[in-house]
């Protein structure tokens, strides 16, 4: 399982998938390869995959710290804790100065296991941001 | 220093810039030759393990076989004796006596063996407990450096497709909108597919002879006629 045997499946799927979402897949070369995965309807949301030795990573950055309104902040980490567990395979995170929701899996996980995957995870970040953008500017 | 704190601080640290490792690759190196070296001892464990533990199981078997012999010639003792035959009698206990320091001898080395046993399943345990914890140690450092660098390799993706990030909720925005149009799309082709529907019912019906007939020039001049009379 690397992100290229993730891209050729998910670009083989075409209309087929059975999360109902079309996958378009973009290697980032860099020190690490990530993937970059755009959803049908949903560019401006990519999920981004990278593989490690044991996990495959799926990421999908939500906002960034300047968004929050500063008297907000504390009240939107709370809700984003209390989410944390009733969101469906998805947990909130930071990276550098961007919150992120991300799902980790399995290195031995199946092709369907990511495909749904990174639906659910698309469908978390497109909720979550709509049901915190009362915190955000 | 947990390796928990010492990524903690490190990302709070600002060491989450680009190319700055958490902790430095030659002491990743260092940890990984470790756990190999923690599963190589491990490996040895086993077979040593496995070693004792058929010794133990031949001892057992000897100590079976020598306790079977000392009740067999306690019998024919019992018998020499049943016969008045205490010369015989004498010699079996001799032997029974011989029989019964081996027995004691083996008794001896299967526990020893038994405890070997036990302290290697033990000491194999604790091993593997050790080298699945060192992994997952080793885990979490590598998949912070990970995440780091793939971060930096999507914002310079980012910054070099020179595509404006946008704001959450303009993504939103834009996406609900995208959503909306693909809804409106679905419902007018629904309201076309029921309009369709609807006109080709009538045309059934008209082909039946059902419903409001057409004015024609044949249905007029019958009119026509009719007025006439």
């Amino acid at each position: 399982m690397n992100i290229h045997t993730i891209a050729d499946h998910l670009n083989s799927l075409a209309d087929n998938s059975d999360t109902g979402m079309s996958f378009d897949c973009q290697p980032i070369s860099g020190e690490v390869d990530v993937l970059q995965i755009s959803i049908l309807g949903r560019e401006e949301l990519p999920v981004f995959v990278s593989v490690t030795e044991d996990q495959i990573l799926c990421i999908s950055y939500l906002w960034g710290s300047e968004e929050v309104k500063p008297e907000c902040v504390n009240a939107m980490h709370e809700s984003m804790l209390e989410m944390n567990i009733p969101m469906p395979l998805s947990s909130f995170s930071k990276i550098g100065d961007k919150y992120v929701v991300f799902g980790a899996l399995s290195i031995s996980s199946s092709f369907d296991d990511v495909e749904h995957e990174l639906a659910v995870l698309s469908n978390n970040a497109v909720e979550v941001i709509d049901d915190m953008s009362e915190y955000l500017l | 220093m947990s390796i928990f704190k010492k990524i903690m601080t490190a990302i709070r640290g600002g060491a989450s810039e680009a190319g700055e490792a958490i902790i430095d690759a030659n002491a990743t190196r260092i940890f990984e030759q470790e756990i190999r070296d923690a599963e190589n001892h491990l490996t040895k464990a086993k077979r040593d393990l496995t070693g004792v533990m058929a010794e133990q199981m031949s001892a057992k078997r000897e100590v079976d076989r020598l306790s079977r012999e000392v009740s067999e010639h306690e019998g024919y003792a019992m018998q020499a004796l049943n016969k008045g035959d205490e010369t015989l009698a004498v010699a079996v206990a001799e032997k029974i006596a011989n029989l019964e320091s081996s027995l004691a001898d083996q008794q001896q080395a299967h526990d020893s063996f038994s405890g070997s046993a036990d302290r290697l399943k033990e000491l194999v345990k604790k091993s593997e407990r050790q080298v699945a914890e060192h992994k997952r140690q080793l885990s979490m450092v590598k998949t912070t450096e990970s995440v780091q660098k793939a971060t930096s390799a999507i914002t310079d993706n980012f910054s070099s497709s020179n595509s404006k990030l946008l704001s959450a909720k303009d993504s939103l925005e834009r996406i609900k909108a995208k959503q909306q149009k693909f809804d409106d799309k679905m419902k007018a082709a629904e309201l076309l597919e029921s309009e369709d529907s609807d006109t080709s019912l009538q045309a059934q019906l008209k082909a039946a002879g059902i419903g409001s007939p057409d004015s024609s020039a044949t249905s007029v001049l019958e009119r026509l006629k009719a007025k006439q009379k």
